[in-house]
């Protein structure tokens, strides 16, 4: 038990096929990444790079255009890709959950707090109403909400965003699920709530031993949360590792652009280092490997043919040609 | 050139939508299309086409059933009405009547409605204060009795007709537009137009106006329908285009007395032509509304 | 007017100082619109944006930021304090003057989306504010136009295509070459790189501060990211609900705060590397609404290291330490030495 991954996902493809089956984009492509109970993984990507799917395919909660189209995803090692819609729902919200970016939209504004913390309980559990709230209680004073006796009968509107993010992480652990993963949690948060808010989510991960996922377009919150991290790129994993290796020497120039394109608080007005170009249009990919349009570092061979995973050093992959054995 | 996925957010769900939703809006649909342009056709080329006076009937001729019927006569192929005209040419005139009545009354009306909707959106205050109650209360009034009370007043003509239509519809217009208007004015590139020194009108008619085309054109369309129906009913009760003038809503209203008595063609044959001409104008309107679009157009 | 890529006004000069400005919302209530208090999104706030520099201004959502950046850009007309633009006070300015003003000071904001017309072609959108302000012949009006898409690094075809044809950082480019037609004086950046991808942001940082050197531009530059801020800036103000906590040069600020919210500010934002560990200072609490800011300093009861006096008097924005800061910890007269200043 120790030593099995909680998550292995392997080669997992998730494609959108259009309604006449014309057009595909290979929105997640041959994804593979294991993660260990406790530990927590960063997907960085840009817009497009397919990071939503990848989430919303471990959840299979693709909408309709989306199909799961190879690999795995075993979980405590079940394969969820194998598993009936009714199956799925006992999973969602109790072994894994899920937050998403805008804490507004994830909360029904017609019921009161301590009814939305305690609906997972008592549909997963079938907890009572009244234990079921106060474990509500107990959940919002968990999530450092002040007062919670008197807020669990508040209305989401009566909250500052910050409290609402909370109450949405609140209601992610009510059934103390083993993996939680975070779309963009803290996107529209303020600088100081967002610090608040990324010392509880770790706090939890202690008490709890969660495994997270962190899917975010932000480098610095991978570089303060995360211990493992998958950059992606047009639907590819092109590297990922421990997140100091990938920080100090990333082996893919798309990463090292990302580390490098990053401003650092107390420098002077340097030049940035700029990626050039824009990312590609998953309609139309480029050929061979997706970056070299936009590579500094391209040679001739990237542009005719895909790179494989190549593993820099253990545990450390990358997708691309500079990385490959006997290359300088 | 290639339309990109919007940045930030979900963007797989994004694309998802995109490629989901890829709907053809290129050619003209042809349904509607052949519809509208045969009965424009028939209201320009009614003097040629119609094979009789519309207006002048023979008694002798009364009630005669369409062509295939029994008791039928080639001479008048969609029969004829009480006083022996030919339902035909009568069908061929009331095309004319209807689509002027239609367009120039949506016209008058989108255009008065749309452009106090601007204003009253746009300029806020006072202005929309007056403009907005003002509209409140011609909603509240239902719309044919109004149409009515009006046509009473001004009398029957088809130019009274056009202008109690537009008088009585505009304000569905402003309402639409108006909203529109306040949604759009809090969009950055009006704050950008105004730090580039623009003047109120300049904004209104460059970054308001183009904008809410749509939504007036697709509107209008619509509101063909509801302006034929109206114009039909106002006719039907005999203060809309005054007889012997051939309108489909009279030909309605004169031929209900012989309903009971079998003669369907009568009333049927009228009806259909107005439902035809609404059912186009929706298609019609629908199809716009993606057309018009130049971020749903690339889809 | 000047002609875009020639340098105009000296580096260093004044082009827009702010004094004492104040901009009240008025919270109206029930059917007859009575007042009921005011939402005070700015209180005081005063600041210079100088030729070929740039002021950033940092805080979190209700701070004021946003509102500073309008009524710099006339978009709000200040309940008090007065702008003046080239050392002359607005107020005493004509309606030539006022044109003069909007001629000279432009805007880029965040999303780039919403800031583009999308029922124009890129042409007419970057010439609008040149042909609103300017007559000039058709030829002249081209090739400015073409001038100013090389300029911000786009391809000369782009002038005839729709906004919607282009990815979110092409059309923040649009939007600054719009912002340029005029050959400003101040452009008011507000949160220009928040709504980009990672690897486009770093496109557009560069570009805004090549374009400020070539042309000796004055930003305002409104972010919520402080890195990106203290990057591209050379004074930084650090606002909190309404006012200005501290203000001074970037650098200094940056890697030295003084102000105990901008200490927590700086320790709260994200590290640029794993290794990159930074004492942190978390605030309790949120920020309390501008509608009802607390007595004394409006920060005293998240600070760490309040004292009595805080709650009391209101401290003013003093030079210490090489830049100024409005805390009693730093009162020469103070009864207690910078506890927590290092």
């Amino acid at each position: 038990m120790a030593d099995r991954p909680l998550l292995e996902v392997d080669r997992l493809s998730t494609h959108y096929v259009s309604s006449r089956g014309t057009r595909v984009v290979r929105a997640v492509d041959e994804v593979s990444f294991t993660l260990r109970a406790g530990e927590t993984l960063g997907v960085v990507g840009e817009s497009g790079s397919g990071k939503t799917t990848l989430a919303l395919s471990l959840l299979r909660l693709l909408p309709p255009a989306a199909r799961i189209v190879g690999g795995a995803v075993r979980f405590e090692g079940e394969d969820l890709v194998t598993k009936s819609p009714g199956e799925m729902r006992r999973i969602r919200g109790r072994r894994i959950a899920m937050i998403l970016q805008d804490p507004m939209a994830s909360l029904n504004p017609l019921f009161t707090v301590g009814d939305q913390v305690s609906e997972p309980l008592r549909v997963h559990e079938g907890t009572r109403r009244g234990a079921a709230w106060e474990r509500a209680r107990a959940l919002l004073k968990a999530v450092r909400i002040p007062a919670p006796e008197q807020r669990v009968r508040e209305y989401p509107h009566q909250m500052s965003g910050g409290m609402r993010q909370r109450i949405v992480g609140a209601i992610a652990i009510s059934c103390e699920p083993r993996l939680l993963i975070a779309d963009e949690p803290t996107t529209s948060l303020d600088v100081t709530i967002q610090a608040q808010y990324l010392r509880l989510l770790r706090d939890l991960q202690r008490e709890h031993g969660l495994a997270l996922i962190f899917i975010t377009h932000n480098l610095g919150i991978v570089a303060r949360m995360c211990d493992t991290v998958a950059v992606m790129y047009a639907g590819r994993v092109v590297e990922g590792g421990p997140v100091r290796r990938i920080f100090s020497s990333p082996a893919h120039p798309y990463t090292q652009a990302l580390v490098d394109s990053i401003p650092r608080l107390g420098d002077g007005p340097a030049r940035l280092t700029a990626i050039d170009g824009q990312p590609p249009d998953l309609v139309s990919p480029p050929t061979g490997c997706a970056f070299h349009p936009r590579c500094p570092r391209a040679l001739d061979r990237c542009r005719q043919e895909e790179p494989p995973a190549f593993e820099v050093l253990a545990a450390h992959t990358a997708r691309c040609w500079l990385a490959a054995p006997g290359t300088p | 050139m290639s339309v990109r996925v919007p940045a930030g957010g979900t963007s797989g769900l994004a694309l998802a939508w995109r490629l989901a939703s890829t709907r053809r809006a290129d050619g003209l649909p042809i349904l509607p299309v052949v519809i509208l342009g045969v009965i424009a056709l028939l209201a320009i080329f009614a003097d040629v086409i119609a094979p009789h006076d519309p207006e002048i009937g023979a008694l002798g001729t009364r009630f005669r059933p369409p062509a295939w019927q029994a008791g039928g006569t080639a001479e008048h192929l969609l029969g004829t009405d009480h006083i022996g005209r030919d339902v035909l040419s009568r069908l061929i005139f009331g095309a004319r009547v209807s689509m002027v009545v239609g367009f120039t009354a949506v016209i008058f009306a989108g255009v008065l409605g749309t452009g106090l909707g601007i204003l009253s959106g746009y300029l806020g205050g006072w202005v929309d204060q007056v403009l907005m109650r003002i509209t409140d209360t011609w909603l509240a009034l239902p719309a044919l009795t109004f149409a009515i009370f009006l046509a009473a007043i001004v009398g029957p003509s088809e130019m009274n007709i056009v202008i109690i239509l537009a008088a009585v519809y505009w304000t569905r217009y402003a309402r639409v537009v108006r909203s529109e208007v306040l949604s759009l004015k809090e969009r950055d590139f009006v704050r950008l137009a105004i730090v580039a020194n623009c003047s109120k009108w300049t904004i209104m008619r460059r970054h308001l106006l183009p904008n809410v085309l749509n939504t007036a054109v697709v509107l209008g369309t619509l509101m063909l329908g509801v302006v034929i129906v109206a114009e039909a009913s106002l006719s039907f009760l005999g203060v809309g285009v005054p007889p012997p003038k051939p309108a489909w809503g009279l030909m309605l209203a004169d031929g209900k007395k012989g309903l009971m008595a079998g003669y369907w063609w009568l009333t049927v044959l009228p009806g259909l032509c107005i439902v035809l001409m609404v059912l186009a104008a929706n298609l019609l309107g629908d199809w716009l509304r993606v057309k018009l679009d130049p971020q749903l157009r690339q889809l | 007017m000047t002609a875009p890529g020639r340098a105009n006004g000296q580096p260093g000069a004044a082009v827009v100082e702010a004094r004492h400005l104040v901009k009240h919302f008025p919270i109206r209530r029930g059917l007859f619109a009575r007042s009921a208090g005011a939402v005070r999104a700015v209180d005081d706030v005063s600041f210079v944006v100088e030729a070929g520099r740039t002021l950033g201004v940092v805080g979190e959502s209700g701070c004021g930021k946003t509102t500073t950046a309008k009524l710099v850009l006339r978009l709000e007309q200040p309940t008090a304090g007065e702008i003046l633009f080239e050392g002359r006070n607005l107020v005493d300015l004509g309606p030539e003057g006022h044109s003069h003003y909007r001629r000279s000071v432009q805007a880029v904001f965040q999303d780039p989306y919403a800031s583009l017309n999308p029922r124009m072609r890129v042409d007419a959108i970057v010439m609008e504010p040149l042909v609103t302000n300017e007559t000039l012949p058709a030829a002249e009006v081209a090739a400015r136009l073409r001038r100013l898409l090389d300029l911000v690094g786009l391809p000369r075809r782009a002038a005839e295509l729709f906004p919607h044809e282009f990815s979110g950082g092409q059309r923040q480019r649009i939007a600054i070459a719009r912002a340029l037609a005029l050959s400003p004086r101040l452009v008011v950046l507000d949160e220009p790189v928040s709504a980009l991808d990672v690897s486009i942001r770093a496109q557009i940082l560069n570009l805004l501060t090549d374009l400020q050197r070539e042309l000796g531009l004055a930003y305002l530059f409104i972010a919520h990211d402080l890195a990106a801020v203290a990057h591209m800036s050379h004074t930084i103000a650090v606002m909190y609900l309404g006012k200005i906590v501290e203000l001074g040069d970037a650098r200094t600020v940056a890697r030295d705060p003084k102000h105990p919210y901008t200490q927590a500010l700086f320790s709260a934002a994200l590290p640029s590397h794993p290794d990159e560990v930074r004492e942190e200072i978390l605030l309790p609490g949120e920020v309390p609404s501008p509608a009802n800011p607390p007595a004394g300093c409006r920060f005293h009861p998240r600070c760490p290291q309040a004292m009595d006096r805080c709650a009391r008097d209101v401290p003013a924005l003093a030079p210490a330490a090489g830049r100024d800061v409005s805390c009693w910890l730093y009162d020469p007269a103070g009864a207690r030495a910078p506890a927590g200043a290092r």
